[in-house]
């Protein structure tokens, strides 16, 4: 109890600390976390479904297949129809819409510990880094199940309209055919699909936990959600 | 001379609400020795709060000065703001705050976590500290399994995770039932005997004014009156008996 002693400097904790506070609290709020994450996987399974599905057309009609299903008008017109971008653009603000929604409620709902652990002596870069390991692992986990689950979903749709010639011509590898649309491919977009949810992921969390924790922590612990 | 351990010169808080700006303190001056048992006691709205706040460095004024060490407060780099939090306050509120994905153990070892201290020996000041309040049998129970007493137990041994020189308890006993409001008022009172800590706490518990040495009257954000223990009456009258 040095108390004349001047008031030293606050230490930095090791990362391996951070890591472990990250995943006891992901473990223990187990229920939460999983809403939390199911709102990145769905965000991100729509929107990689709807980019594979437009992947899988112009892969199929590149290869002269026609879909059995698709009407007249859409089909006679090569490469991505207004309709396929205005479909991929809305899946993309509708998932991250969702995800910054999710990942603010769930900091949001947290002021209070944010307070309370700056009470117990904890840096703001402390609080972020927490919120950042949280929401990236969170981010990667939950995009990474959503595009495999949008990819499948685009494989079944698929499959119903070109039978089993999708497997033949299934766009798995980027190309760029002659005269025909650049095609990004199944993996590229599974890929970009996990990246964006991520970094939505962590975002949506660091973003409002920096705030959080750069208040006071009694005003962080009035805030009432 | 006496060792004074917090001062307050013409401290002033503003909320602003809107356009309205509210006066939380209009100038508050007090010092406080080291060793006392000190209450802030007025009315809901009074200010308390708001100046135990400022004395812990949970929030900052908007005119003024907080001394405590003789360490200006608003001089502090975050480093240091982050470092007097954990080293040389603990704070126990009205609702407890402990962190409900945490066990008693674990809201014990935070703040032993954020000094830097060896897991071994912060697990056994852990178990030490849980005894001492007498939860030396639910150490790994989760808040959400504990009584209001029982929790706010552990946030009485969080508070002393890290030896602090100061505790700060606002309201400690506002949401327990009168016997377990006077079992942690009787924890609070021997911790500043025997250990020599100063106690600092806002109240308008009458139990806890017959403990302390000096009582500060707020009023309207200002201090009113500061009185000793010997000057007041206070009857507490017995309540449960054995």
């Amino acid at each position: 109890m040095n108390q004349r002693a001047p008031i030293e400097e606050q230490i930095d904790l090791p990362f391996v600390e951070s890591l472990r506070i990250s995943f006891q609290s992901l473990k223990i709020r187990f229920g939460r976390s999983i809403i939390t994450t199911a709102g990145i996987t769905l965000g991100i399974a729509f929107l990689v479904s709807v980019w594979t599905n437009n992947e899988i057309n112009l892969a199929l009609q590149e290869s002269g297949r026609q879909s059995q299903i698709n009407t007249f008008e859409e089909t006679t017109q090569q490469g991505i129809s207004t309709k396929d971008i205005w479909l991929i653009v809305m899946s993309l603000i509708v998932c991250v819409v969702g995800i910054a929604n999710s990942m603010l409620m769930a900091v949001t709902e947290r002021f209070r510990e944010i307070g309370t652990m700056k009470c117990l002596g904890a840096l703001d870069g402390f609080v972020v880094r927490l919120f950042l390991l949280e929401s990236g692992f969170q981010g990667f986990s939950g995009a990474l199940i959503g595009a495999l689950i949008g990819t499948l979903g685009a494989i079944l749709l698929g499959l119903k309209d070109y039978g089993l010639d999708l497997f033949y011509y299934f766009p798995l590898l980027p190309a760029q055919p002659e005269d025909g649309a650049m095609q990004l491919g199944v993996i590229v977009v599974i890929l970009l699909g996990c990246i964006l949810g991520m970094i939505l992921a962590v975002i949506g969390s660091s973003f409002p936990a920096w705030r959080a924790a750069k208040l006071p922590p009694a005003e962080a612990m009035r805030t009432e959600v | 001379m006496a060792d004074i351990v917090v001062k307050t010169e013409d401290v002033v808080k503003e909320y602003r609400m809107g356009s309205n700006v509210l006066r939380a303190l209009d100038g508050i001056n007090i010092e406080i020795l080291r060793g006392e048992y000190i209450s802030l006691m007025g009315p809901s709205g009074s200010g308390k709060s708001t100046l135990f706040n400022m004395i812990g460095a949970l929030d900052r004024p908007t005119e003024g000065r907080v001394y405590i060490d003789g360490q200006n407060m608003s001089q502090l780099s975050q480093r240091q703001i982050a470092a007097f939090r954990c080293h040389r306050v603990g704070y126990i509120f009205q609702s407890y705050n402990l962190l409900h994905v945490r066990s008693a153990h674990g809201n014990v070892t935070l703040p032993m976590i954020f000094a830097g201290v060896s897991e071994r020996a912060r697990n056994e000041k852990a178990e030490k500290l849980l005894d001492m309040v007498g939860l030396g049998d639910r150490i790994y129970h989760l808040p959400d399994e504990l009584s209001g007493g029982q929790r706010q137990r552990v946030a009485i041994a969080r508070a002393l995770a890290n030896d602090p020189s100061i505790i700060l308890a606002d309201e400690p006993t506002a949401n327990l039932d009168t016997i377990t409001g006077r079992e942690i008022i009787d924890l609070i009172k021997r911790l500043n005997n025997e250990q020599g800590v100063t106690v600092i706490s806002a109240t308008h518990d009458l139990k806890m004014l017959d403990v302390s040495d000096r009582i500060v009257d707020i009023r309207d954000g200002l201090v009113e009156r500061i009185r000793n223990r010997d000057e007041i009456e206070i009857e507490v009258g017995e309540v449960g008996g054995e």
